[in-house]
């Protein structure tokens, strides 16, 4: 397999060119140049793209994107139409996946990285969250819609019918009065952690893995135990690597559109999880709090997509709306996570 | 020298129960990714291939030599129901070939660029556009190409030559992937370029080879194995690609090549399926499955064969 190895030169038939050929120097030359312009355009392409990309997606929306558009709910009328719905069903699932696939994830970095010996069962893990990175986030939806969606069902049947929790009177009153839906913001979040955490638990590693093992050498040569050594010293020196990854990560969620698809989200709604539309409610209405993780949402690409779709071609300009505000949140998720890189790490040198 | 105070938790004796308890519970976070695999195979053969219980599976109803062969894909409840996923897996090919043939020279040459020729300054301007483009949500690809590339770039091209172009089209989609995948193929072939040993460029160079003759018979031959590898993720990646290819392949479940007509993919009748309102027990529903095991097979192989080649081909340099 040594195909390039240095010593055998001379003889190797692929680079025959070196002894001359049949070629000119200034024919190789003048190759030489072609390709290099045919590999840079090739590059600048990319940059023609997105600018062409951004430009077409501003210049679409002119004629809708006003603040009604952020403060509006979705309308068939698409001189109303506002993506207020969206915004608020991606926050929550945002709020939620991040909840349940950071811990999930950054404890498997932490034994993957830290605990776990080279064993057949470390292996297998290792194999399969490489394949899971490669499974389309629609076939996480079908797992979502089955599983996930199915226990929700079961779980409205049990609330919403005689048999009503009975944890203190308390509890039980409330419960009733919530309407359960089994396409809920926790069944979607449930899904996308599904979907980002083989990601996550990358990133992780990576941060895990740049900590230097003379940290870890040190901490316990001066008597701290494994998971003293991990959570004292560890984990705080790979958090800035840690909390980037995991903040760039998680922010594909904002993106995801097919695996909410598939669980049966709605496409057309101006309800607003748990009627909470403004930040203010967030803290006035604790009720409202507790049921918007089990009420049903829309999310801003899905809401995306939908206008898309739309023959009206008015909608045109609400969808490109849409899409400015879904790159405008994924824009300050990402600078969030520059300046958590930049201000962590600036306590941290070695 | 005064003596160092340790703080308290440091000489806290910590039980060997405790310690042994918070790795099972790390290991439980790991594993929990062995259990989502088992549960993705778990649900995809319980509904298509064999159900439990009075609950009849797809490949119950349908037989499988039917539905791999079948020309007809037309997704209804009783009679007039045709399962055949041929349409489905022409859409899905037209549109993977075609990324394929945008994404491949673009990537392979931005990764040439970057590591043979670009300034380190450059590059690191270069290299964040790439990972921009590649954090743009699928949905706004699929808009740009309905909304955009069809109407402002094809429409046009294709009207002078003659030919006709739908609205929704194969080939619109299929460039949007191809751009979408992209940033891919280069981020992992310009990984495995620029881990081709420096020697080996400098002895060509000495030798009076030109950077074309570097880049393309040194340096891409030594890491073909990684390019390779990347091509084939980055065509998995196109194959499993949802909403882009949704909105812009159109509904139309034909069995056709002509990328200038609408073609329905897997992902897009399985988007298309979960909108609609059919009972979770008919036909149409369980279709979802049978698509989606195909579409999970196809993408898996695809990624074991590209870890496979990675792993086998490998050129290793001390």
């Amino acid at each position: 397999m040594t195909l390039l190895n240095p010593a055998s030169l001379p003889r190797n038939p692929a680079i025959s060119f070196i002894s001359g050929g049949d070629r000119t120097i200034r024919r190789r030359l003048f190759l030489s140049r072609v390709f290099a312009w045919a590999c840079r355009t090739a590059t600048y392409a990319s940059l023609a793209v997105l600018v062409v990309l951004l430009a077409a997606i501003i210049w679409s929306s002119i004629g809708r994107l006003a603040f009604d558009f952020v403060s509006n709910t979705n309308s068939s009328d698409p001189t109303k139409a506002g993506i207020l719905a969206g915004i608020w069903g991606s926050f929550w699932l945002i709020l939620f996946t991040a909840l349940f696939s950071v811990p999930v994830g950054v404890g498997s970095a932490v034994y993957l990285e830290e605990i776990a010996r080279d064993n057949f069962f470390v292996r297998v893990i290792k194999t399969n969250l490489s394949n899971l990175a490669g499974v389309p986030s629609i076939v996480y939806g079908i797992l979502g819609y089955t599983v996930f969606r199915s226990s929700a069902a079961v779980l409205k049947v049990w609330f919403d019918g005689q048999h009503a929790f009975n944890i203190m009177g308390l509890f039980r009153i409330r419960l009733l009065k919530l309407p359960i839906y089994e396409d809920n913001i926790l069944v979607g979040a449930l899904t996308l952690t599904l979907v980002v955490l083989p990601t996550v638990i990358a990133a992780a590693q990576e941060a895990l893995r740049s900590v230097p093992s003379s940290i870890r050498m040190a901490s316990l040569a001066l008597g701290a135990t494994r998971w003293q050594t991990i959570w004292r010293q560890v984990i705080p020196a790979a958090l800035p690597g840690i909390s980037t990854g995991v903040i760039l990560s998680t922010s594909r969620v904002v993106g995801e559109a097919a695996p909410l698809i598939m669980l049966g989200a709605l496409t057309i709604t101006t309800m607003v999880p748990g009627n909470i539309d403004s930040p203010l409610k967030l803290i006035t209405r604790p009720m409202q709090v507790l049921h918007a993780p089990l009420d049903q949402f829309t999310a801003m690409p899905i809401e995306i997509y939908d206008w898309s779709r739309q023959t009206d071609s008015q909608f045109t300009a609400v969808a490109a709306s849409g899409i400015i505000v879904l790159l405008m949140v994924l824009l300050t998720i990402n600078a969030a996570a520059m300046i958590v890189r930049h201000y962590a790490s600036r306590r941290l040198k070695w | 020298m005064t003596p160092v105070k340790l703080p308290a938790w440091a000489s806290r004796r910590v039980s060997r129960r405790h310690e042994k308890l918070i790795q099972a519970a790390l290991l439980l976070c790991a594993a929990l990714s062995v259990l989502t695999t088992a549960a993705i195979i778990l649900v995809l053969l319980t509904n298509a291939v064999y159900a439990p219980g009075a609950k009849m599976a797809f490949f119950e109803r349908v037989s499988m030599w039917d539905f791999l062969t079948g020309l007809h894909w037309k997704p209804v409840d009783g009679e007039a129901g045709r399962f055949g996923i041929i349409p489905l897996l022409c859409g899905t090919m037209m549109v993977a070939v075609i990324a394929s043939l945008v994404s491949v020279p673009a990537g392979l040459g931005a990764a040439i660029y970057m590591s043979e020729y670009a300034a380190p300054r450059e590059r690191e301007f270069l290299k964040p556009v790439l990972e921009v483009l590649a954090g743009i949500p699928s949905v706004v690809f699929g808009f740009f190409a309905l909304k955009f590339i069809t109407p402002w770039i094809l429409k046009p091209l294709f009207s002078t030559i003659g030919l006709n172009l739908q609205i929704f089209n194969t080939l619109s989609a299929g460039i949007v992937v191809g751009i979408m995948v992209t940033p891919l193929i280069a981020s992992l072939s310009e990984d495995v370029i620029r881990s081709v040993p420096r020697s080996l460029r400098e002895a060509a160079f000495a030798l009076g080879s030109t950077r074309f003759d570097v880049s393309v018979r040194i340096v891409v031959p030594a890491a073909l194995s990684g390019i390779l590898a990347a091509f084939l993720l980055a065509f998995s990646r196109a194959v499993g690609e949802t909403m882009a290819v949704t909105i812009a392949g159109g509904q139309q479940a034909i069995a056709t090549l002509n990328p200038l007509q609408g073609a329905q993919t897997m992902t897009g009748f399985m988007v298309h399926a979960s909108t609609g309102d059919s009972s979770a027990d008919s036909i149409s529903r369980m279709s979802v499955y049978a698509v989606g095991i195909a579409l999970f097979a196809m993408t898996l192989t695809i990624n074991i064969l590209s870890g496979w080649i990675l792993r086998r081909y490998r050129e290793v340099y001390q």
